[in-house]
């Protein structure tokens, strides 16, 4: 079988213009990962499940495994690598950190991408309504408790009502 | 974990969807959220020749309200469904439904059309566009046409839609703002597919008694379930818990259940009794004599 022609395409990923040849069937998370070598963003299950290769399109949360890369011309991806530019950890890494909420730190890129999109949206959220969003990044290693903690805790950093 | 190879469409108008889908139809894939497709892609389980992909049609993200009528084209994400402030006012049980879909990140991306076309036995928006008697809009080159959503979900994963047509958008009736409605379901984990869900629509007469009753029953039959004879035979009844009690062992005594991998049949009857319960219990709570208001 001859394949599809691979396609030459432009797209923003965390404010730059890259351009890369992908085959179609080149999931996103895989250009992010093996064309433009940011490999931060992490896969686990690449059926939409784990979360672990959760990024932003366009400012809204979204698997990167259920996503082509040939979609994303015109679309704006921002990815973990973003996220501490200039070296200063944003009030939730920092939170996640001080909370000790991650070990190996699989899940902790979806994790920080999907909230950073939440608590935009809902600065002020109940403890269930974190739980119920964080039910769709899954993480072997913490439990959860210590990342509800780290939420929580950014979320009043951000609202400007004191400490970590 | 990766997709065969495809060649990739991403049609600027719904003329050229409709062309492309009229020269391949049969060997070609809509692709909306991709959040069903995309697993199936990525599992090898659906290996189309063509992805037409339709996230560029703007005409199909909007939703509005006409007359009697909200309209949400296919295109539309069910975060904003579920957060939408005229959603939530003029339908309050698809909003409340849509908004337990998957997680959050999987709701940014996944549309009405996806959900409905996927047509799986356990989703939400089946479920409640059957209890509400939604109206599915479908086109292709040969023109448009209108079912509603009982004659379009066949089975599990099997509507009536043929290989060169799209679904462009769904029609609900509106609901008044004195019915009572409820939407309940059971996961084991929070964001699975529900081991089965139950949606209760009432609307009372102004002696109290219930002049009509809507209730469908999804996750246990390959399709989301209408109990007819039940809703004919609840008019006229006042809905006091004793009623609510009878009515959930009813509901869970006569509603198509099968035993899968997921659970036993028996469980799935308990489970059904428990979420009528809540959901008749709290529709009624939220249902206002019609005469009370404005
Ligand atoms: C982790 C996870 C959890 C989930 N949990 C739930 C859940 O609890 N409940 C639930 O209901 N769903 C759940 N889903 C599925 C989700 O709701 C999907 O968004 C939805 O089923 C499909 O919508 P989509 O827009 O992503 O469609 P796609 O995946 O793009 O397409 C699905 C199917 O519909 C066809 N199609 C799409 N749009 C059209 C159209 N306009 N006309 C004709 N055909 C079309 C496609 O060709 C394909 O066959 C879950 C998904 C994931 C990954
Ligand atoms: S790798 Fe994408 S959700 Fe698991
Ligand atoms: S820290 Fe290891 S998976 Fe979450």
């Amino acid at each position: 079988m001859t394949g599809p022609a691979r396609r030459e395409i432009t797209l923003s990923v965390n404010g730059e213009r890259r351009s890369l040849t992908v085959a179609p069937r080149k999931l996103l998370s895989d250009a992010l990962r093996e064309d433009l070598i940011l490999t931060g963003t992490h896969v686990g299950c690449e059926h939409g499940v784990c979360g672990a290769c959760t990024v932003l399109i366009d400012g809204r949360p979204a698997r990167s495994c259920l996503a082509f890369a040939v979609q994303m011309e015109g679309h704006e991806i921002t990815t973990i690598e973003k996220v501490a530019e200039g070296g200063e950890f944003s009030p939730l890494q920092q939170a996640l950190h001080d909370h000790h909420a991650l070990q190996c730190g699989f899940c902790t890129a979806g994790i920080i991408m999907t909230f950073q999109a939440f608590l935009a949206e809902v600065p002020d959220p109940t403890e269930d309504e974190v739980r119920d969003v964080l039910s769709g990044n899954l993480c072997r290693c913490t439990g959860y408790q210590p990342i509800v903690a780290a939420i929580l805790s950014a979320a009043r950093v951000m609202r400007g009502e004191g400490q970590a | 974990m990766k997709p065969a190879p495809f060649t990739y469409h991403r049609p600027a108008t719904l003329d050229a969807v409709l062309d492309l889908l009229a020269a391949h139809g049969a060997d070609a894939q809509i692709l909306a959220g991709g959040q069903s497709l995309g697993p199936l892609l990525n599992l090898r389980m659906a290996m189309p020749e063509h992805v037409i992909d339709i996230n560029d049609l703007a005409d199909l993200g909007q939703m509005r309200r006409r007359d009697d009528w909200f309209e949400i084209g296919a295109l539309v994400r069910h975060h904003a469904v579920a957060t939408s402030p005229e959603g939530r006012r003029c339908m309050p049980l698809l909003a409340a439904a849509v908004g337990t879909i998957g997680h959050y990140a999987i709701r940014q991306r996944g549309t009405m059309g996806g959900s409905l076309v996927q047509a799986d036995p356990a989703a939400q928006i089946p479920l409640v566009a059957l209890a509400l008697d939604a109206e599915v809009t479908i086109q292709s080159r040969r023109g448009v046409r209108s079912v509603p959503v009982a004659d379009f979900v066949l089975s599990a994963m099997e509507v009536a839609l043929d290989d060169d047509e799209i679904v462009t958008g769904l029609g609900f009736p509106l609901q008044s703002p004195t019915q009572g409605w409820s939407f309940q379901n059971f996961c084991r984990r929070r964001g699975d597919y529900a081991l089965a869900s139950v949606a209760v629509i009432l609307d009372l007469a102004e002696d109290g008694t219930l002049a009509d009753l809507r209730c469908c029953v999804g996750g246990t039959a390959p399709v989301a379930q209408r109990l007819a004879d039940l809703e004919a035979g609840a008019r006229g009844h006042h809905p006091t818990p004793a009623w609510q009690r009878d009515t959930a062992q009813q509901i869970a005594a006569t509603v198509p259940a099968e035993d899968d991998s997921k659970a036993t049949e028996a469980f799935r009857r308990e489970i059904v009794e428990v979420l009528s319960i809540r959901a008749l219990a709290e529709a009624v709570k939220r249902a206002r004599v019609s005469e009370v208001q404005p």
